[in-house]
């Protein structure tokens, strides 16, 4: 077997069980451990596909922020193992067939989608292609998404002082 | 009962004090000499070209055609790690002894002396001790994170190590992410402390936890925004190929190129204190409020790695800085093509490649001990700060402290002629020296109020 095929089976079997953990595990605190395999496998994948830049920012962005805040919102509320954790506002019949209608279609995405193979050889320096990308081709969406981010972490501030001074 | 075995490192060293001197000599100097020879020896041939080269010519070994070829290069890299860990177990280990003399010197006691010459082997005996001891996992807690938990702390601190260049050859790879990689490596120290706080099921290590979630996560922002700085004026997030665009001379480092970097530098030290969970921002295992924070439960070895992972990433914040604002590991009056000359064309370079490569890293290992020596005594020096003090420092200085300085290197890199680099690297550079004299004198002025003109090392 090709040792490269290889890792791409045991990275994704990471991603999916991982994946998979999040959505069945009981306890939430495992849920994240689930979260945390399955952006590592992830990450893992970009670098396969010669994504450096993009694999290092999937670890810095999901694992060293958005990780590291969900297992600090778990460990600021106490005894969260014995709450039910399950969402039931759409029931188990609206649930069942909210997973079929999805899992079709990605699935008929995912078969059906004419895959782009290619031969050419990755591109060496990413970083350097990435940041001319962003600041010059792309540079008007890419103002355009930092203007949004901005507006959101005000407007979270904005909200956050709100709740506080209604409190005091 | 006591068992002794009659190999009680006390009465040894007391019996032969020459075998001390010795063993203390050879676990000192040998043992991380050792290391760093190895680390030359196999990291510049740590690519798959010149394994197959090599075998090519040695061996008559056509080992790029071979099916084994990734067992060959796999065992390869193992070997690398297997130098990059017990590099970082020693200095781990050196560096505890050295912070408890250090100590003992600034609050006027003794500090370990009985094994070894000065007491130096006291860091082996605790090794061993905490090795020996019982593996104690509370029965409330999870057992599985509980003890998987070390581990994610051990990965946040080897991985910077694939990066970090101690010489100009020796450096297992140079990504061209590098600086973003070592940000990105240290989340999983933290991934470790918040597991270990949670599955721990203990109060004092719970709050510890989140106090290090808060702390680390909070300063890694004017940490990166620092880092970006060298980046900018190096125009790569290369490590090799930032100490490249630095020089041997202070006068070259980035840290007096413009004055902007040279507040960055002290920025970058202070957040990478912070989130090293070194004193004066210990707070996620302040003793005389949580006990001893995430690792309150934890014994035996799983403790050690816990331990040695905080000292040791004093080696990694160090070298960081070092590499990005502090030259790295260049010479004084040697360029990049003295390198080239001496290399050669040939598999195997000439002696004098191997001189200076080990001089290279003489110079990186002297500045990241000289700045090591720095953090140990702020520890000793400074208190624990407040938990509000501690965010307000973070995000009400360092951070716009941090922008500004990324804003005003943009303005530098484009308005600044070279010539105008030149003086300001002179300038702060004499800046630099100056303050340190004051600094000298005030030391001596101080030292001569209290003992005489005479530094006591009596208790050494």
């Amino acid at each position: 077997m090709n040792t490269q095929f290889a890792i791409f089976v045991f990275l994704a079997l990471a991603t999916l069980i991982g994946a998979a953990s999040v959505a069945l595990s009981r306890n939430i605190f495992w849920s994240a451990m689930g979260l945390l395999s399955c952006l590592v496998g992830v990450g893992g994948l970009y670098v396969m596909l010669s994504a450096d830049f993009v694999a290092i920012t999937q670890l810095l962005v999901y694992i060293g922020g958005v990780l590291v805040l969900i297992l600090f919102a778990i460990m600021l509320t106490s005894q969260i193992q014995e709450i039910s954790v399950s969402n039931r506002s759409v029931g188990l019949v609206g649930g069942y067939l909210i997973f079929f209608v999805v899992s079709t279609l990605l699935s008929f995405v995912a078969l059906w989608a004419p895959w782009r193979l290619t031969s050419k050889e990755p591109v060496a320096n990413t970083t350097v292609a990435l940041g001319d990308g962003l600041l010059g081709t792309w540079l008007l969406p890419f103002e355009i998404a930092s203007v949004l981010l901005v507006a959101t972490l005000v407007g979270a501030i904005v909200i956050a002082r709100k709740e506080v001074k209604s409190d005091s | 009962m006591r068992i002794t075995l009659g190999l009680d490192s006390t009465s040894l060293s007391r019996r032969y004090p020459r075998l001390a001197i010795l063993a203390t000599l050879f676990m000192a100097f040998g043992l991380p000499l050792g290391l760093y020879v190895a680390a030359l020896a196999v990291f510049p041939l740590n690519t798959p070209e010149r394994l197959d080269a090599m075998a090519e010519q040695w061996l008559g070994y056509d080992l790029a055609g071979s099916p084994y070829r990734y067992i060959v290069y796999t065992a390869f890299l193992l070997l690398v790690a297997f130098i990059a860990v017990n590099y970082t177990a020693v200095f781990g280990g050196v560096s505890t002894w050295v912070e408890r003399r250090v100590a003992g010197r600034m609050q006027s006691r003794i500090g370990p002396n009985r094994p070894g010459a000065a007491g130096f082997l006291s860091w082996v005996a605790d090794a061993v001790k905490m090795i020996l001891k019982e593996d104690t996992i509370p029965a409330e807690a999870d057992h599985l994170l509980f003890r998987a938990a070390p581990y994610f702390s051990m990965v946040g601190l080897l991985l910077p190590f694939v990066v970090l260049p101690f010489g100009e050859a020796t450096v297992v790879t140079d990504m061209n992410v590098g600086v973003f990689y070592v940000a990105a490596a240290s989340a999983f120290v933290v991934v470790g402390i918040l597991v270990s706080g949670w599955a721990s099921n203990s109060k004092w290590a719970l709050f510890g936890g989140i106090r290090g979630a808060a702390q680390v996560m909070s300063y890694e922002i004017p940490a990166g925004i620092a880092m970006m700085v060298p980046v900018l004026m190096a125009g790569t997030l290369s490590m090799q190929g930032i100490v490249r665009a630095q020089g041997g001379w202070p006068w070259q480092w980035f840290v007096f190129q413009n004055p902007a970097a040279f507040v960055a530098f002290f920025i970058a030290v202070t957040a990478s204190l912070a989130e090293g969970n070194r004193t004066p921002f210990d707070l996620p295992e302040a003793e005389s409020e949580l006990v001893a924070g995430y690792h309150a439960e934890y014994s035996g070895f799983r403790l050690a790695i816990f331990l040695m992972v905080e000292w040791a990433n004093m080696w990694i914040m160090a070298g960081l800085a070092v590499t990005l604002f502090l030259g790295g590991w260049q010479v004084p009056g040697y360029g990049a093509e003295d390198y080239a000359r001496l290399l050669g064309t040939g598999l195997l370079p000439a002696p004098g490649w191997f001189g200076l490569q080990l001089l290279s890293m003489l110079m990186f290992v002297v500045k990241t001990w000289a700045l090591v020596f720095v953090f140990i005594w702020l520890r000793w020096t400074l208190p624990r700060v407040r938990v509000d003090q501690m965010m307000s420092l973070c995000w009400k200085y360092l951070v716009p402290g941090a922008f500004l300085c990324f804003v005003v290197t943009l303005v530098w890199q484009l308005l600044v002629p070279p010539a105008g680099v030149a003086f300001t690297g002179y300038a702060l550079t004499a800046l630099a020296l100056f303050v340190l004299a004051k600094f000298a004198v005030a030391t001596r002025r101080n030292i001569s109020k209290v003992a005489g003109h005479r530094v006591d090392l009596g208790n050494w």
